[in-house]
């Protein structure tokens, strides 16, 4: 009994290992394939559309609502210390550092990168990248890189458009809601908020974001077994892998990024 | 390798991991010919046109196709050579992100740099050639079975490849649909000068189209002859399968210990 | 989906992308606060800057009028050298005084200019004489129980 548990967890650590080892075999091949994509960039505008333009509802839609449930909620603290002005840092700060990369993030991931598996999955279940090969045709090249960077374009410009909505947001509710002061609101949070310190970090952190849910996406799509239990369980992992890397790495960055600050 | 031959296949063996799948296979196909490599399912069939094709590599013997060793060639060279190649996967494999038209474009745009006029005349000609012009506009998920199929084979020959391989082109199809695209591939071989491959269970269409027929069995080929040589052959494998008998040197059940013992019969008896 | 519509709605995608980002480095952000060209910088020495961090705001009056650039610990006075960026469009006295303040109960620190009475204004990296520590608290709660012990001695 506990002989095969052991057995099983060193079977599934080569098993993990071997997989991490392709996984990376996979990503550099995507890299260095990625001529195709950028010469006819087309093929890459084409993929922006599917993975960014179709998740911008979602992104909109989700980035009101949290700024606007921030200004409630940040109101109701802020108000106990009587500084309701501070409102406006708390909703871009919170909003450009951390939710806004990370909530488009994590909804990309379950909008566009389920979205690639499962096509990738099926793609190869019916053949499509077999038949591709057949015909002299690189499916990394001609299918997976002009996917990988149209998710690595639209990421960032998603995660900014959610904080845009986000302060919105905010200010709907503050400002015009609740009745904090317009002029502070925007003041405080000017003087608050750094260009570099704050929003070019949020940005490079939605780029690593994009990074990695294309990446894992990508990988698990080309990856999964050819029938459709195997497509379904890729998909499920995408979203699963993908969230949870889209928080570890923030953790690591914001280590980096905002160690110097305090 | 004799010039007549487009492709030899020599003492070649293949094994996924420990199984292995071939055994030694010889095999030729002469330029022009139709040829038809037939088994039961899962004998490795379709593994020889991997083979061919170069998305794997032997593990003995070699693999020529015009001369060139595939089984040696670099990624480059099999890219030059596989242009010259087409290829019609069991369910057609189109691109279901795309219009027939765009399908059978593909590698016309891929691989040359012809205007966009010239792309249209070319794709228009391969498609009358499969009888489906008017359907250029339509999604590939629009099309039945056997038009898929058809559309499949105009995109394996947009290139005027010197080989056309094809894996089980007659699975799950109508009579009608069966009848068409034995003759297609027929009628596309004399027309075009392809020399067609075809892996294929389907005994009584095939042997009304093929020139020559292998017969493959536990990785190993039993049998070989001209249609007629094969329909009035008496070996027992052939036999089985030509006329479709149940049992035969092919067993019914795949092996399993004693019914009686597996039911326990035999516990209850004693 | 037809070519044009679908470059279009990419189009849309990223322009409304870069304008998001643009909104965020320009309404949200404070991209446009203390320019190089237009300021002068002047030193102020403090025994102690408390929490006094780089960036932190400068204010008369309670206006922003320049932010802290510089801060470093000189070896020979073993004081804290913070240096201030201030706008060039607000001059201040020779001798004004500054101090390290906080803003409200538990907020951050900045460093508070009063204007003196000198007609000569301060210059490219002159240096403020007068200056004000920042309030440490357990300083401050050491000198109370230290008060209240006095006050009970002569009993």
């Amino acid at each position: 009994m506990l002989r095969r548990a052991i057995e099983n967890l060193g079977n599934r650590t080569i098993q993990g290992v071997w997989r991490m080892g392709f996984a990376t075999r996979f990503f550099l091949a995507v890299l260095l394939h990625s001529g195709t994509a950028f010469r006819r960039f087309g093929l890459t505008i084409r993929e922006m559309y599917f993975s960014g333009v179709l998740s911008l509802i979602i992104i909109l839609v989700s980035g009101l609502f949290v700024g606007m449930v921030l200004g409630l909620q940040g109101y109701e603290t802020l108000q106990t210390y009587g500084s309701e002005e501070a409102l406006g840092i708390l909703v871009a700060l919170s909003l450009v550092r951390e939710l806004g990369p990370v909530v488009a993030a994590l909804l990309f991931a379950s909008r566009a990168g389920s979205a690639i598996t499962a096509e990738i999955g099926l793609m190869k279940a019916t053949e499509q990248l077999s038949a591709m090969e057949m015909m002299a045709v690189d499916p990394i090249a001609r299918v997976v890189a002009p996917r990988f960077w149209a998710g690595v374009f639209s990421m960032p410009l998603l995660a900014a458009l959610f904080s845009a909505m986000g302060v919105f947001g905010g200010y709907l509710v503050g400002v015009q809601l609740i009745g904090v002061d317009e002029g502070s609101f925007w003041s405080q949070m000017q003087s608050a908020v750094d260009f570099e310190q704050d929003i070019l970090n949020g940005v490079i952190k939605s780029v690593v974001f994009g990074v990695a849910i294309t990446a894992i996406a990508l990988f698990e799509g080309y990856d999964a077994p050819p029938t459709a239990e195997g497509v379904s369980g890729a998909t499920t992992r995408t979203v699963v892998t993908s969230s949870l890397a889209v928080l570890a790495l923030d953790f690591v960055l914001t280590a980096f990024m905002f160690r110097g600050l305090n | 390798m004799h010039p007549d031959n487009l492709v030899e296949i020599a003492g070649v063996a293949f094994g996924y991991g420990a199984r292995p799948v071939l055994k030694g296979i010889n095999l030729t196909a002469r330029r022009g010919q139709v040829v038809a490599i037939m088994g039961s399912s899962g004998c490795g069939k379709t593994t020889l046109l991997r083979l061919i094709g170069g998305q794997i590599k032997p593990d003995e013997g070699t693999v020529r196709v015009a001369g060139e060793s595939v089984g040696e060639l670099d990624q480059a060279g099999l890219y030059r050579l596989r242009r010259k190649m087409g290829m019609l996967f069991q369910f057609g494999a189109l691109f279901t992100d795309m219009s027939v038209f765009d399908n059978v474009a593909f590698q016309l745009r891929e691989h040359t740099d012809l205007p966009e006029d010239a792309i249209r005349d070319l794709v228009l000609m391969k498609l009358n050639a499969v009888g489906l012009r008017g359907a250029a506009q339509l999604m590939p998920a629009e099309l039945s079975g056997g038009m898929a199929r058809r559309v499949a084979l105009a995109r394996a020959i947009a290139l005027d490849p010197m080989l056309v391989m094809y894996d089980e082109p007659f699975a799950g199809l109508d009579p009608i649909s069966l009848g068409v695209t034995g003759n297609l591939i027929r009628r596309l071989t004399d027309t075009l000068g392809l020399t067609s491959l075809l892996v294929t269970h389907d005994v009584q269409e095939s042997l009304k189209i093929v020139d020559y027929v292998y017969f493959v069995s536990e990785g190993v080929i039993v049998a070989e002859g001209t249609a007629e040589e094969i329909k009035a052959s008496g070996l027992p494998y052939v036999h089985q399968f030509v006329h479709g008998e149940a049992d035969g040197p092919v067993p019914f059940h795949y092996p399993a210990p004693p019914y009686a013992a597996d039911l326990g019969l035999e516990v209850r008896r004693a | 989906m037809n070519k044009t519509v679908l470059d279009l709605w990419v189009g849309i995608f990223v322009v409304a992308g870069i304008a998001a980002l643009l909104f965020l480095a320009l309404k949200v952000g404070s991209m446009n606060t203390v320019n190089t060209s237009d300021s002068y910088t002047v030193l102020a020495r403090f025994e102690n800057i408390g929490g006094l961090k780089v960036r932190a705001p400068v204010k008369s009056a309670g206006v922003v009028v320049g932010r802290v650039s510089d801060i470093r610990f000189d070896n020979e006075r073993y004081e804290a050298a913070v240096t201030l960026r201030l706008d060039k469009r607000y001059a201040f006295p020779k001798d004004s005084s500054a101090a390290i303040l906080t803003s409200g109960l538990l907020g951050e620190q900045y460093v508070g200019l009063s204007a003196g009475g000198d007609s000569v204004k301060l210059k490219q990296g002159d240096r403020i004489l007068i200056t004000q520590d920042a309030v440490v608290l357990e300083n401050l709660i050491g000198q109370f129980l230290y008060g209240k012990a006095q006050e009970g001695a002569p009993q």
